[in-house]
């Protein structure tokens, strides 16, 4: 089968999965009841089914137009930004605000096209020292400064 | 002279020193982030949502308009100096304004651009202290059917006036819809799609799609772009526009400034829209459309004003309806609920000082954008020789420490990931966003209208198309019906799809 425009397809093909996962999982699990008192499930219905109809028109119109490949997926940044999030989140209870700022900063880097230990370093001190001063200093957000091991945290 | 009672209280409202100060670190952030490529208000204001936390509902959001008009004017100074747009609604200003730079020119083509968004920034604000009061008295009769109407007539325009295809722009709204049901169901109590997660019995934050799908993926799409950037380096001469120039200007920037207002009160519309269309008609009325895009003033001046009115004027909807008609506003919603107000047509008689006393400041911080833009130019350029390894790190910092602080959990980290990730995948398969978003934080408000009008009605959908009983729902779902049945014509569609793809 020839797939006019591949971007469209699997838009389609995704839209059209959400839309048939919401309905299955509501049918399942909520109440429909009537349109006078809707239980949780009846909007939820409805709109997946919508979804699912509108994702089925999408992927149809993409058999017979012509459109443009899917790009390439760059995982590399994708996988390394998304990394250096989750570092900083679950890397502030245990590590503290430097631990996690310059671990965010360190990782994140990586997904760039040059690396450079020397300049990511400096970045990552100007960040943990500017982010002290101005997030836990001027705007008192109640973020742990030391790591969680050390009981009287000097700098406060 | 009630309107001259209304604009006194705001002024007193604005003009205290401490409304002042938010008002200029609005302004000055916000510049600062528009002229860093690569970074949109969106993602911005969201990961400073969690500092205002602390602030007055007033200051909150006088800081928070400020980030957004103050990122229309630095976006201009990037499209002219660096031939990229520092954000989506410059991306028009970029044609001519670059090559005026190019010529030596670089210096008229700012001094216009911030002229014409400082007339268009005053203009819009009387727009809304004219046009806000009566719409919200007006709203203020709206039930649940109208609200219910309202909101789906919002969604199909901003479906038709997102970019790509149409089919694919409802999809995402539905989408959009369908996520922001995930969470308790506020009638049922019954906990909706989460799957046994505690985190998301309270639904999933809005900020976190935000800064996932704006914020994240533009990096990642800016990384994998490799980000070559032509920096115009020479220093700027010669700020003061010719008479010449003055001359080809004034009426590009008052069409642009009355197209902005018009587009900017639309769904969907606002800033970007109003460049895109302020540009062709320029392009249109000009006698010599063929120095557009070899540095014909009229293509800046005219997108410009447009786009900076276009912004102001989004605030409308938002402040009368409780209805965003953008990201942004959809922010501004959030912002305001944080801060225990609920949005609506109330607001305007509840807390007249918000209201009144955000819109002097608007005025005041287009004079400080003046101020800031022009003599203070090298500033600017100076931030642009930054390059973007530097940046990129430290904006997602800045991102991770506005999600964390949003409720000191590393879930909320998580969810911002996941949305990045889908994000990409949308940017990937040519699905906008925006419509996502509105029909996220939409969601749940049509679903309680919709339950409350069908109850009254005792489930009969017809009341909704009834224009004897509900003349106002009526209008409102015929409106949303033309405008599905135009944009569906084949040579609208053609025309649309032109008018997007012409410019980019």
């Amino acid at each position: 089968m020839r797939i006019g425009s591949p971007k469209d397809f699997w838009a389609g093909v995704m839209f059209a999965g959400f839309g048939a996962f919401f309905v299955a999982w509501s049918l399942t699990h909520y109440a429909m009841e009537s349109a006078v008192r809707m239980g949780p499930g009846y909007f939820p219905v409805v709109l997946g089914g919508l979804l699912l109809l509108l994702g089925a028109l999408v992927i149809f119109r993409s058999l017979a137009a012509d459109g443009p490949r899917v790009a390439r997926f760059h995982f590399r940044p994708l996988v390394l930004v998304c990394l250096a999030v989750l570092a900083y989140g679950y890397l502030m209870q245990p590590g503290g605000l430097a631990v996690a700022t310059a671990a965010a900063v360190f990782i994140g880097a990586l997904a760039g096209h040059e690396f450079r230990w020397k300049e990511v370093s400096v970045v990552a001190l100007v960040l943990v020292v500017f982010s002290y001063l101005v997030f836990v200093k001027g705007l008192t957000l109640p973020f742990p400064v030391c790591p969680s091991f050390i009981d009287n945290c000097p700098i406060r | 002279m009630e309107f001259l009672d209304n604009l006194i209280l705001g002024a007193q409202v604005a003009f205290t020193w401490q409304n002042v100060f938010y008002c200029f670190v609005g302004v000055l952030l916000g510049t600062l982030i528009g002229v860093l490529p690569g970074i949109g208000p969106v993602p911005t204001i969201a990961m400073l949502l969690p500092i205002t936390f602390n602030l007055d509902p007033v200051a909150a959001l006088i800081m928070l308009s400020g980030i957004y008009y103050g990122t229309q004017y630095g976006g201009s100074t990037t499209a002219i100096l660096v031939n990229l747009p520092g954000e989506a609604a410059s991306v028009v200003t970029v044609l001519d304004g670059h090559q005026m730079a190019r010529q030596g020119r670089a210096g008229p083509a700012l001094a216009i651009a911030a002229i014409g968004s400082f007339v268009a920034g005053c203009v819009a604000t009387l727009v809304i202290a004219t046009a806000a009061p009566p719409l919200a008295e007006f709203a203020l009769k709206f039930g649940p059917w109208e609200y219910f109407s309202l909101m789906v007539l919002g969604l199909v325009a901003a479906t038709v006036l997102a970019h790509g295809s149409l089919l694919k722009a409802i999809a995402m709204v539905v989408l959009g819809l369908l996520l922001g049901l995930i969470g308790t169901d506020v009638n049922s109590g019954v906990l909706r799609y989460t799957f046994d997660i505690p985190e998301l019995a309270d639904g999933i934050g809005f900020v976190l799609v935000a800064m996932g799908m704006f914020g994240v993926t533009e990096i990642v799409t800016n990384l994998e772009q490799g980000a070559k950037r032509e920096v115009f380096l020479g220093k700027v001469k010669h700020l003061f526009p010719s008479m010449e120039d003055l001359k080809r200007s004034w009426a590009p920037i008052l069409r642009g400034t009355a197209l902005g207002s018009v587009l900017g009160i639309l769904p969907g519309g606002g800033a970007l829209l109003s460049s895109f269309a302020a540009y062709t008609v320029e392009k249109k009325w000009s006698k010599h459309p063929e120095q557009f895009g070899k540095g014909a003033i009229e293509g800046v001046a005219g997108p410009e004003s447009a786009n900076n009115a276009g912004a102001q004027t989004s605030f409308i909807p938002m402040l009368t309806l409780g209805i965003p008609g953008n990201p942004v506003m959809a922010l501004m919603i959030g912002a305001l609920m944080i801060q225990g107000i609920a949005p609506g047509p109330q607001v305007m008689t509840d807390k007249p000082e918000l209201f009144w006393g955000l819109i002097a400041s608007m005025w005041l911080g287009n004079a400080m954008l003046v101020i800031l833009n022009l003599p203070l130019i090298g500033i600017w350029i100076k931030l642009l020789t930054v390059p973007y390894r530097y940046l990129f790190p430290s904006i997602l910092v800045f991102m991770s420490v506005g999600v964390f602080a949003y409720s000191n959990n590393p879930w909320d980290c998580l969810i911002m990931a996941v949305f990045g990730v889908f994000g990409y995948l949308c940017v990937k398969l040519e699905c906008e966003p925006a419509p996502l978003i509105l029909g996220f934080i939409l969601g749940p408000l049509m679903e309680e209208h919709l339950r409350r009008a069908m109850l009254l009605s005792r489930g009969d959908a017809t009341v909704f198309f009834n224009p004897v009983e509900k003349p106002i729902s009526f209008s409102f779902l015929v409106a949303a019906l033309l405008l599905i049945a135009v944009i569906a014509l084949p040579n609208i569609r053609k025309k649309r799809e032109q008018v997007f793809v012409e410019e980019t």
